[in-house]
């Protein structure tokens, strides 16, 4: 797929894929085997039918391909650009062993894009009313599919938002130039056009408590799709001075917020001269890029497993290396240092070896003694993870929660310890993908839907 | 939307709103703040509740014109309506009888300190206030202090209003010589940081409210971390109260001067759009 050059784009916040012509869409699309087996569809978390819609592409109609997606996946053109397809659909596609797999995520992206572009946008047909109520505490991913499917069952479905926007990590932790949020915009609108209610700046836990929901305000069932939450500092020295973000932090400034807009928005951000971001996930992709549009000289990514071990996108990590983010892999961080005034003028890193694989079957880095080193910087922002945010669940005394913290839900229903409540996405498994939450948020629509039906709980199979 | 219902300048620099937030009302505390956004453009600031009516639906701030922000807010009249209110936000006092207690506000501070102090008085406590300001045009709320306190003491830096003193000095009177069992003490952190040396030579157990910087106020993004006994804390959700004498008032101090530069510059850009001085 075409894209923004590298050096242009490290400027601007504009996407950097411009997406596939017709005509390039078609050739692609016409790669595709058509297998008797395809075994793509069994790498997408939502079962998307991939065959069937990518010969739809192939034959030009590119709207009803948009409509197959649509049939398992409320957000195609989110999907198209943020899935890690090269571990999901694509890994498993024939043409994958000889040479490139079919481009299923760009040619997601392109129906998505065309249909909405094309204002062929279609609304399902109102269902009959099933007369019962659910409440979705939480608007990103898991919860807009859950919404989503719920919708199409009859049920009124009320989605419940902290935040002043709708759409989650979409909203706040994706940048624009991966996912424009116009697009977010639009999918949430699909879902609102359908009947479901968005409610923002509602946090649920302190405005709403579950047991209000269920027991005064009338809701037959509640389903829990609040996030991973708070993010994880490392616990060095300095960790506190001023230039020092978490990731979740920097990138809601400048996503939610627009921060890089300042002063026409009103939310200031720190643009860093020299930024150290420190992990190799998405989510340190996404803030080093971030820092860079904003005007950084230099950004360092700090990781301390090599390059092999990142667990970010293909895609993500190679358009970092074309921007020009400098990698510093096996490396560490031990402090920060102090202006003086408070502010992070620099940080002290340790460079580390591969040693014995861990528990996560990755070698786990062990520092080399004497190998501390300093560099500059003016920013800093770990970006290495987050714990649960207990604050709703400590509200609900009646809900079991594993030893980290996280909601222990059936991963086939998303049924909790509480009857009437599921839960689902990354506040029962702790961080991971869009396309898992989404996963995790149609399965947890089939297990409302079923539990309306038939008011039975069975919390045998709940994973301890 | 949620509409201004009533506005009151409390002097040239604070402003009091009863906004319309019927939810939020209901399920206010003393000790509770929210988070407002005026526009589209607007940044998220936190507020303390200074009070609520549950059955009117509404709850009441009161700010100082301080930022671009709070200068925008205070041009908006009774009727005009802010884009986002979230609340209730941050852990609620704690409140219980504990016998003679003091309680401190300084600045905007009163009016968070007010529906402290009035919880504390229904609780059965024995209620010593202390507001003070820099000069007499910033005391405000002095009846409503004075009717849920035994004593009320006014105190300003220049002397036109009550005793020419700042607070820690009637404060350190009352510990001398009372049998003191907890002090509240809300304002700009370096009266609660020196409120907080003052009770510790006594050993007296304070509570101080944290005003960091913060951005979702839910424990998302960690803006407001503060040090409290040497660990990291959100004040958003861990707080906003704390601990007085375990709080580094110094990095607090610090870390709200972060944006100086940017908030000058706003500030600026607002004044020559407003073409005001």
């Amino acid at each position: 797929m075409r894209e923004q050059e590298p050096l242009v784009r490290a400027k601007n916040f504009m996407e950097v894929p411009y997406g596939y012509s017709p005509e390039e869409a078609e050739a692609e699309a016409s790669r595709c085997l058509n297998c008797l087996k395809p075994s793509c569809r069994q790498g997408c978390p939502v079962s998307v039918d991939i065959p069937s819609f990518i010969k739809l592409v192939k034959e030009g109609r590119f709207v009803e391909a948009a409509w197959k997606i649509k049939e398992e996946n409320a957000l195609p053109a989110v999907c198209g650009r943020v899935c890690p397809q090269e571990s999901q659909c694509e890994s498993l596609c024939i043409l994958g062993k000889k040479s490139t797999p079919v481009a299923i995520g760009n040619l997601e992206r392109f129906v998505a894009d065309y249909e909405r572009e094309n204002g062929e946008v279609q609304i399902p047909e109102k269902p009959k009313p099933s007369g019962r109520k659910v409440a979705i505490i939480g608007s990103g991913p898991g919860g807009l599919t859950c919404a989503a499917d719920l919708i199409k069952e009859g049920h009124q479905v009320t989605l419940f938002e902290a935040l002043h926007k709708p759409g989650g990590v979409l909203i706040y932790g994706i940048p624009e130039f991966r996912l424009p949020k116009v697009i977010v915009e639009k999918e949430v609108d699909y879902i609102k056009k359908q009947g479901v209610e968005v409610v923002t700046n509602a946090f649920v836990g302190k405005l709403y408590e579950i047991d209000e929901l269920l027991n005064e305000k009338g809701f037959d069932a509640c389903f829990i799709a609040t996030g991973a939450g708070l993010p994880v500092f490392m616990g060095i020295p300095g960790e506190n001075l001023n230039g020092i973000y978490s990731a979740n932090e920097f990138l809601t400034r400048a996503n939610l917020m627009k921060a890089y807009l300042f002063p026409e928005y009103d939310t200031p951000i720190k643009r860093g001269k020299k930024v150290a971001v420190l992990g190799g996930g998405n989510v340190a992709m996404d803030s080093a890029r971030v820092a860079l549009r904003l005007g950084a000289e230099k950004v360092y990514l700090i990781y301390r497993r090599s390059e092999a071990e990142m667990p970010a996108r293909k895609a993500e990590i190679h358009h970092a290396h074309e921007e020009g983010i400098e990698f510093m892999l096996l490396t560490n961080p031990v402090r920060y240092i102090d202006d003086g005034k408070g502010n992070v003028c620099g940080i002290e890193c340790i460079k580390m070896e591969l040693g014995e694989p861990d528990a996560s079957g990755r070698r786990k880095p062990v520092p080399v003694k004497g190998s501390e080193f300093q560099i500059e910087i003016d920013v800093a922002i770990p970006a290495i993870g987050t714990r649960s945010n207990q604050f709703l669940t400590s509200t609900m005394s009646d809900l079991s929660l594993n030893k980290r913290g996280y909601i222990i839900a059936d991963h086939e229903t998303g049924m909790t310890s509480k009857p009437g409540v599921f839960a689902g996405g990354d506040i029962v498994t702790g961080a991971a993908t869009v396309i898992l939450a989404m996963g995790a948020g149609r399965k947890a629509a089939r297990g409302i839907n079923e539990y309306l039906k038939w008011k039975f709980w069975d919390t045998s199979k709940l994973a301890r | 939307m949620f509409k201004i219902l009533k506005k009151e300048e409390l002097s040239d620099a604070v402003t009091l709103f009863e906004i319309e937030a019927k939810d939020i009302a209901k399920k206010a505390k003393a000790g509770n703040f929210f988070v407002l956004k005026i526009d589209e453009q607007g940044e998220r600031i936190p507020l303390t509740i200074a009070d609520f009516d549950r059955e009117r639906g509404t709850i009441t701030t009161i700010f100082q014109k301080m930022g671009k922000t709070t200068h925008q807010l205070g041009a908006l009249s009774e009727g005009d309506a802010l884009s986002d209110v979230i609340g209730p936000l941050g852990m609620h006092s704690h409140i219980e009888k504990f016998g003679k207690v003091v309680c401190v506000g300084g600045g905007v501070g009163i009016a968070p300190i007010y529906p402290i102090a009035r919880a504390l008085k229904e609780a059965g406590n024995t209620v010593i206030s202390i507001i003070g300001a820099r000069s007499k045009n910033l005391i405000f709320w002095e009846d409503k202090m004075r009717e849920v306190s035994d004593e009320l003491i006014i105190v300003t830096d220049d002397g036109s209003h009550g005793r020419k003193a700042v607070v820690t000095v009637p404060l350190d009177e009352l510990l001398r010589d009372d049998d003191i069992q907890l002090v509240y003490a809300i304002g700009p952190a370096i009266m609660m940081k020196f409120v907080s040396k003052t009770t510790e030579k006594y050993q007296v157990k304070t509570i101080v409210s944290l005003n960091s910087i913060m951005v979702d106020a839910t424990g998302m993004c960690g803006a407001c971390r503060v040090e409290v006994g040497g660990e990291t804390k959100f004040a958003c959700v861990d707080g906003p109260e704390f601990e007085g004498h375990k709080v580094d008032f110094d990095l607090l101090m610090s870390r709200q001067r972060m944006y100086i530069d940017e908030e000058k510059l706003a500030m600026e850009r607002y004044k020559n759009k407003m073409g005001v001085q």
